[in-house]
């Protein structure tokens, strides 16, 4: 097990600094002049090239990696073009609001897939399991912008039951989660469905059937169990996902996470913030997918790391 | 079976944009506006309303499908492209071409995808040939990942061996015995792909890296509506729908590809 993780440890090492090296010369490469960007239009070439020095921007694109990667390994993402602040402080500061929206938005993918999925597989073939697989692939092909929108409009802004966006209360919280919901609980249906129905024709579901158990309490207690393990790698996933920062939600509702930040970083190239949030991202992803193969051997017994 | 007849539907739109649409979708229209300079809402003149400038919405969302479409299908294409080569060739040769392919997918899917077409989108000045790029860049990865493993089984078949054996060069066993058998994963992934970049494209466009205006977009029409919506609700509604039902009806289409190519699957229905 240690050894497993180990390995794992020295693989996303391995990943991060391959993120990092990529992101780096990316931006680099493109057309892009953030000292004229912060700059301004009208400044002359003598104070863009003042900031370009003062940023270290003048340096060659190696030079300039090497030092970034040094200062990244004692924990410095150095410092913001246009705010000035720690890029460590900027990103701690929108932490908590992406890990809430995550944790909401987790939550309704679980709320609306788990139901809807149980209850295709049970009903499989009938009228019910196709309106659900055709409902779970509309959230799944939904564009999350206009759900966000329309769900704004007809219940904050008609109705009145919601804030119009921003973030606080319980009640900010909930149109932006449910956004994020309803794509994510598309795949979860899916996923349980398949996944049920295959366990429900296996030999110890029928025999729990045949000793007389009621179908319920078989379908709850033995099938559901098994069948809702691939649903933790799909949660590991999204914690990763939404851990990046969901741009497109939280521009939606004005929700002051991680995407927000990447979108106003990527806006003026201000870029030690937009490493910082691929940095925050990536890791994210990896610590996902750790989380996930990692709790699956306590889950399932026959599963076991060497 | 309805997957297919949107698709078709929508493909109809996007070719004959020009005779179905009823007005010019860069028109503005005095009428268009009421009396104090708002759109107006769905009518017999504009069947659909009109957006901020008081062109038809219809107009526009009739266009808007062959940007929807060229860029599902240009981006994808090149995706699929990309992810079939490399993973034929790594799945088929394995070694250090495999290990090298499978540590870079590894590192391309930790990427966080979005931000980066974002910041690829924005940074590079938006066209729809840079969006295809960027959505391509991101994509082919899980169309490689998928070919791969499949060529990896393929080439320690028998039929593959006995090819080998016969003396048939490397070309000739990937073009002519490996090649066909990975066409129906092909389509498969290729139309469920096109469902991906459309909703792609159009948060790209929502955002305002995407397609540029005045080109409509589905995307860019709710982007420029966005600060007018709760007055406007017809502009979000009814591209938001159009980019649902597109992006629907190719990922219905590619599950029924999928169960028709494989058989095994239907025991789920």
């Amino acid at each position: 097990m240690i050894r497993y993780l180990a390995g794992r440890f020295a693989q996303s090492c391995l990943v991060l600094f391959g993120v990092t090296l990529l992101t780096f010369f990316l931006l680099f490469i493109l057309p892009a002049d953030p000292a004229r960007m912060i700059a301004g239009r009208s400044a002359t070439i003598e104070t863009v090239n003042r900031i370009r020095a003062e940023l270290g921007l003048d340096r060659p694109v190696p030079l300039q990696y090497l030092q970034y990667v040094a200062r990244l390994v004692r924990g410095d993402l150095g410092r913001s073009y246009a705010q000035k602040i720690e890029v460590r402080d900027l990103l701690l500061s929108r932490l908590a609001a992406t890990a809430y929206l995550m944790v909401a938005g987790i939550g309704f993918e679980l709320l609306l897939g788990i139901p809807a999925g149980v209850l295709a597989a049970l009903r499989r073939g009938s009228t019910a399991d196709r309106l659900i697989m055709v409902g779970a692939f509309a959230g799944v092909s939904a564009p999350q912008f206009a759900v966000g929108l329309l769900l704004l409009y007809v219940l904050a802004f008609r109705w009145g039951l919601f804030p119009l966006g921003g973030y606080g209360s319980f009640a900010h919280v909930i149109l932006p989660a449910f956004t994020l919901g309803i794509a994510g609980g598309g795949w979860y249906a899916r996923m349980i469905r398949s996944s049920l129905v295959d366990v429900l024709d296996q030999d110890y579901v029928r025999t729990a059937r045949g000793k007389g158990l009621p179908r319920g309490k078989v379908v709850l207690k033995h099938a559901l169990r098994n069948a809702l393990l691939p649903i933790v790698s799909m949660v590991g996933l999204d914690i990763g996902t939404f851990m990046g920062g969901v741009v497109v939600v939280e521009s939606v509702f004005g929700w002051p996470g991680i995407g927000q930040l990447a979108w106003q970083a990527i806006q003026i190239v201000d870029i030690p913030v937009i490493m910082g949030v691929v940095i925050v991202s990536a890791l994210a992803i990896m610590a996902g997918n750790l989380l996930a193969d990692l709790i699956y051997p306590f889950l399932d017994p026959r599963i076991r790391y060497e | 079976m309805g997957g297919l007849a949107v698709v078709v539907a929508v493909v109809v739109v996007a070719l004959f944009a020009p005779y179905l649409a009823p007005f010019d979708p860069a028109a503005q229209f005095p009428d268009g506006l009421t009396p104090d300079g708002r759109p107006l809402p769905p009518g017999s003149r504009f069947l659909l309303g009109t957006d901020l400038l008081g062109r038809d919405l219809l107009s526009r969302m009739i266009y808007g499908a062959r940007i929807s479409l060229l860029v599902g299908v240009v981006a994808n294409g090149a995706a699929l492209a990309i992810g079939t080569g490399l993973g034929v060739l790594a799945g088929y040769f394995r070694g250090w071409i495999g290990i090298l392919f499978m540590r870079f997918t590894d590192l391309m899917m930790a990427f966080p995808a979005l931000i980066l077409a974002i910041a690829l989108a924005a940074i590079l000045r938006p066209s729809l040939w840079i969006v295809a790029l960027v959505i391509c860049l991101v994509n082919w990865v899980w169309v490689a990942r998928v070919i791969y493993s499949q060529t990896l089984s393929l080439s320690q078949k028998e039929f593959v061996e006995a090819a080998r054996a016969v003396g048939a060069s490397t070309s000739r066993v990937l073009l002519r015995h490996i090649f066909p058998h990975l066409w129906s994963t092909m389509l498969v992934w290729g139309t469920l792909g096109i469902s991906t970049t459309v909703l792609f494209e159009a948060s790209l466009s929502f955002l305002g890296v995407g397609v540029r205006p005045p080109t409509p977009s589905w995307g860019g029409i709710i982007n420029e509506s966005q600060s007018y919506f709760l007055d406007a609700p017809w502009l979000v509604a009814f591209p938001g729908v159009a980019i649902l039902l597109t992006s629907l009806a190719f990922n219905l289409l590619g599950e029924g590809l999928r169960d028709a190519f494989d058989p095994r699957q239907v025991r789920n229905l």
